[in-house]
């Protein structure tokens, strides 16, 4: 048991927490899916379709929240256009879902999409090519954030820039992005994006074995994705990352190929963020441009802020706390949500720099002098 | 130009209503002959009409060609039949009130034949021809231009050489040169005169004239005409690129207001304040108020506002910096995220007060219209003033920053702080009245934007990423850079519009700025010494 947590730690005492934290969120997930499949609905403990379905979401944006944290907080590369990968990963599964329509959509046309039809296109372009092939769309869910994160990140670390201007850029290229993404040649279906799903790989999306096992999917995904975030960083790869944060041009000077060690850990991370994005689609039921807009990859980041960057941890915790905040509010009071989340960005930033997790630190902090003094007397 | 046509043509409407109801005329009993009036017997009530009334009358006879003429059986006065959205209304022919409760049943049409037309035709060009104003006079030539016939083109003739109006004589002269050139019955030669008259001119019925000449049996005629074609289509391209140039600048003194702010707080301070675009709003917002509480001086109402409006976004830029900002200092993405979470927290408190729909804002009367330079060519005023202002505060600004006291201590803090400091600068002052003044500056190009676009809660958010593409693209801390960077940038857009529409040019924009940046990461103009770093 303990070489299997010393595993998990990777040797690291921040990482203490990972095996425990893998366990609860596993188990949380097991018992919530049997808690919907197995139970009567009218029993207490019954968990309806609908929370399922939203701890799922809540889990992928998780899943985004630790891409994020991954280089913002271990690498201090600000990205505000996360979501431009995310809503791509999205796109990729939303496609292949559009072709497992086949011809029920409301036109019957068994090659071309509904908007297509709509549009009076006689052919399928050539992106979409292949694209009915479940492994296909997968590959390329993960390969396209890649290959995006890759010219970008190669473009801008190349030539060294850095800090607020990176930021800048990324949110451009979200931007250009949305603008792109919102003209219907485009082929992705302009405004209106892609939706109507009506079943993945065979099984019925609107059915609740389907959604609870997409749920659990997500969270396996999650856990797996987490721990290996947790080996990568703590790794001597992680080490020099962390050394590029800490101080960017002495690393250099050391002899360490700043750039190249950005590049990859931003591909990385737009990788994480791409599987994020095509496993929100099916459980959400739609994709469209709006993923796109810059303020949705802000968002991201005030998740991670909240929960405490650098932690891995924190950016799931400050993901779901904030999401779960995000639906009550917006049941209870719509047009206090704003304010809420505005509050949020200033007051984290002010007061709680480094987040829940560095408050749970703190407290910690205080316990143990308070221990060790006992102990001694 | 043709609303003032129609805006004339009520005018004088109305005033003949007056006159027709205070006396019982001469005009009178000739509008009563004309309800009772056999067709062949319509001409010279009509002509006395005409002699007597001169352009009052154009109404009338223009419903009366249309075949709207109705009478009312009644009591046997004129109408003319409209149609409002489908419905048909019965409108006094001159005052051009609605008369109620009539019916189809209730009325009868006076009758009109093919000579009465052609007469009514002509008689209307005469009477808009011998028009006082004239600027009625050259619409009317103008508006005759597409349906020259040998009477209209006689009676041309006749009042050609007494036209004392240079315009309306040029006018004339064009309709003339016009009808020459497509008359098969004149001598070639002085066809071709007429022809090379016409190369000079741009208006559209002239192109018409000359497309139809390219098809004429005389081959000199055929190549005068293309000639003469082509002469023209070299300067419409031409005046065409000035517009297009013209809309270009005006872009660029928009990114310019909207950035030029951000250059001071963003370039010279170095706090990025995503929070920008929303003090663009309060400016265009405090516009709004201004004219809520002085609806009766909407003419004024700028002069108000443009104070307004920077003490409103500067007050709240102050008190962004020493509440929030201060306490961040030398941290620049968490400035970049507190400042996004003010963003946000202002437009929604907008969306409370305001509602999240758009207000309308109106244009004071001097600014609105256009300046028509030619037929191919107008520029609108507002964008001609607001390019104007744009300079102006552009260069107020430069002054501020070069010639005060206030600027010197900017720019000392800017390059050394801490040298500053123990020279006895106010720090802490010189950073709230630096936010101050760029939130303030970002207030004032709302006030002009107010005058572009609509004003709502996300007008900020539209233009915060162009201005920030703006600055980095100028090089940060370098306001002549802004200024270069906006217009460049301005005009890029505008001239890849047409080819490629709104969308991609702006999108082939953001991504030439990408690129740009990962080559000069300093913008265009990058600060040199050690201030740099």
């Amino acid at each position: 048991m303990t070489r299997l947590t010393e595993w998990f730690s990777a040797g690291r005492s921040s990482g203490k927490h990972t095996l425990p934290f893998v366990v609860i969120l596993l188990t949380m997930t097991l018992l919530a899916s049997a808690a919907n499949l197995f139970l009567p609905a009218d029993s207490a403990l019954y968990v309806s379709t609908y929370t399922i379905t939203l701890l799922g979401k809540y889990l992928c944006y998780a899943m985004l929240a630790l891409a994020v944290d991954i280089i913002w907080g271990y690498c201090g590369i600000l990205s505000l256009g996360h979501g431009a990968f995310f809503a791509l990963g999205g796109y990729a599964m939303g496609m292949y879902l559009m072709r497992q329509i086949g011809d029920r959509g409301v036109y019957g046309n068994p090659l071309l999409p509904d908007f297509m039809v709509f549009l009076d296109w006689k052919e399928l372009p050539w992106f979409w090519l292949g694209m009915d092939h479940f492994w296909f769309a997968m590959l390329m869910a993960v390969v396209v954030p890649g290959i995006l994160a890759f010219v970008f990140g190669w473009l801008a670390f190349r030539s060294r820039v850095t800090g607020v201007y990176l930021s800048i850029m990324t949110q451009a290229l979200t931007y250009a992005l949305l603008l792109a993404f919102f003209r219907n040649e485009m082929g992705f279906g302009g405004n209106n994006g892609l939706t109507d799903f009506k079943e993945i790989l065979g099984f019925d999306l609107q059915a609740d074995s389907t959604r609870v096992s997409l749920f659990m999917i997500t969270a396996l995904l999650l856990a797996v994705l987490f721990v290996v975030s947790q080996r990568i960083l703590s790794s001597r790869f992680g080490k020099v990352v962390l050394a590029i944060r800490d101080a960017e041009s002495r690393s250099r000077f050391i002899g360490y190929r700043t750039d190249r060690y950005k590049v990859w850990l931003f591909v990385y991370s737009a990788v994480i963020a791409g599987i994020a994005g095509a496993l929100y689609v099916p459980q959400v039921g739609i994709i469209n441009p709006g993923e796109f807009s810059p303020i949705n990859s802000i968002e991201m980041v005030i998740w991670v802020a909240v929960g405490g960057r650098g932690t891995l941890i924190g950016a799931i915790i400050g993901a779901i706390l904030v999401n779960y905040a995000k639906t009550r509010f917006t049941a209870i009071m719509p047009d206090a949500w704003l304010f809420a989340l505005g509050a949020m960005f200033v007051l984290v930033t002010l007061y709680l720099p480094k987040g829940l997790m560095g408050l749970y630190a703190q407290m910690m902090a205080k316990r143990r002098p308070a221990k060790t003094q006992e102990s001694e007397a | 130009m043709r609303h003032l046509i129609a805006l004339c043509c009520c005018l004088f409407g109305l005033l003949s209503f007056s006159v027709y109801a205070a006396e019982s005329s001469p005009q009178d009993s000739l509008l009563t002959e004309l309800v009772g009036a056999k067709l062949k017997n319509m001409t010279p009530i009509l002509e006395k009409l005409a002699n007597t009334q001169g352009e009052a009358i154009l109404p009338l006879f223009r419903i009366l060609l249309g075949g709207d003429l109705y009478y009312i059986k009644a009591d046997k006065s004129l109408v003319g039949q409209f149609d409002e959205q489908g419905n048909t209304v019965y409108k006094d022919v001159f005052s051009q009130v609605v008369v109620p409760n009539l019916s189809k049943k209730d009325v009868k049409k006076i009758r009109v034949n093919n000579t009465l037309r052609g007469y009514l035709r002509n008689a209307i060009a005469q009477i808009q021809l011998t028009a006082k104003s004239p600027e009625l006079r050259q619409s009317a030539v103008r508006e005759l231009l597409s349906k020259l016939d040998k009477d209209t083109i006689n009676l041309i003739e006749a009042l050609y050489p007494n036209e004392a109006n240079k315009k309306v004589k040029e006018a004339m002269g064009l309709a003339l040169s016009m009808y020459a050139a497509t008359s098969i019955d004149l001598v070639p030669s002085n066809r071709l005169v007429a022809i090379e008259r016409l190369s000079t001119s741009l208006e559209g019925d002239v192109r018409n004239t000359l497309t139809k000449l390219m098809k004429d049996e005389n081959p000199a005629i055929v190549k005068a005409a293309s000639e003469a074609l082509e002469n023209i289509a070299q300067r419409a391209n031409r005046f065409a690129f000035i517009d297009q140039l013209f809309f270009g600048l005006s872009l660029g003194s928009v990114l310019l207001l909207a950035s030029i702010g951000l250059a001071i707080t963003f370039g010279v301070m170095g706090v990025i304040n995503m929070a920008h675009g929303e003090m663009i709003m309060l400016g265009a917002y405090t516009t709004y108020v201004v004219q809520l509480i002085m609806p009766n001086y909407i003419d004024y109402s700028i002069w108000v506002a443009i104070p307004a409006a920077f003490l409103v976004s500067g007050l709240m830029g102050v008190l962004i910096e020493r509440l929030v900002i201060r306490h961040l200092h030398g941290r620049p993405l968490e400035t970049l995220l507190a400042t996004f979470g003010i963003s946000l927290i202002l437009q929604q408190l907008v969306r409370t007060i305001f509602s999240p729909l758009n207000r309308q804002v109106s244009t004071p009367s001097w600014m609105s219209g256009s300046w028509e330079i030619n037929p191919v060519l107008s520029l609108t005023l507002n964008r001609l003033y607001i390019l104007a202002f744009a300079l102006l505060v552009f260069i107020a600004l430069v002054i501020i920053l070069k010639k005060t006291s206030l600027g010197l201590n900017v720019r000392a803090v800017s390059q050394n702080r801490s040298m500053a400091k123990a020279m006895g600068v106010k720090t802490n002052w010189v950073d709230a009245m630096t936010f101050g003044l760029g939130s303030g500056i970002a207030g004032i190009a709302g006030v002009a934007l107010s005058q572009l676009t609509n004003v709502g809660p996300n007008l900020g958010q539209a233009y915060i990423i162009d201005s920030f593409m703006v600055v980095v693209f100028g090089g940060v801390g370098n306001l002549l850079g802004t200024l270069v960077a906006a217009f460049s940038l301005g005009i890029a857009t505008k001239f890849l519009e047409p080819t490629t529409g709104a969308v991609l040019a702006a999108i082939i924009v953001l991504v030439f700025i990408i690129l740009f940046i990962q080559k000069r990461p300093k913008g265009l103009f990058p600060q040199k010494g050690r201030a740099a770093e």
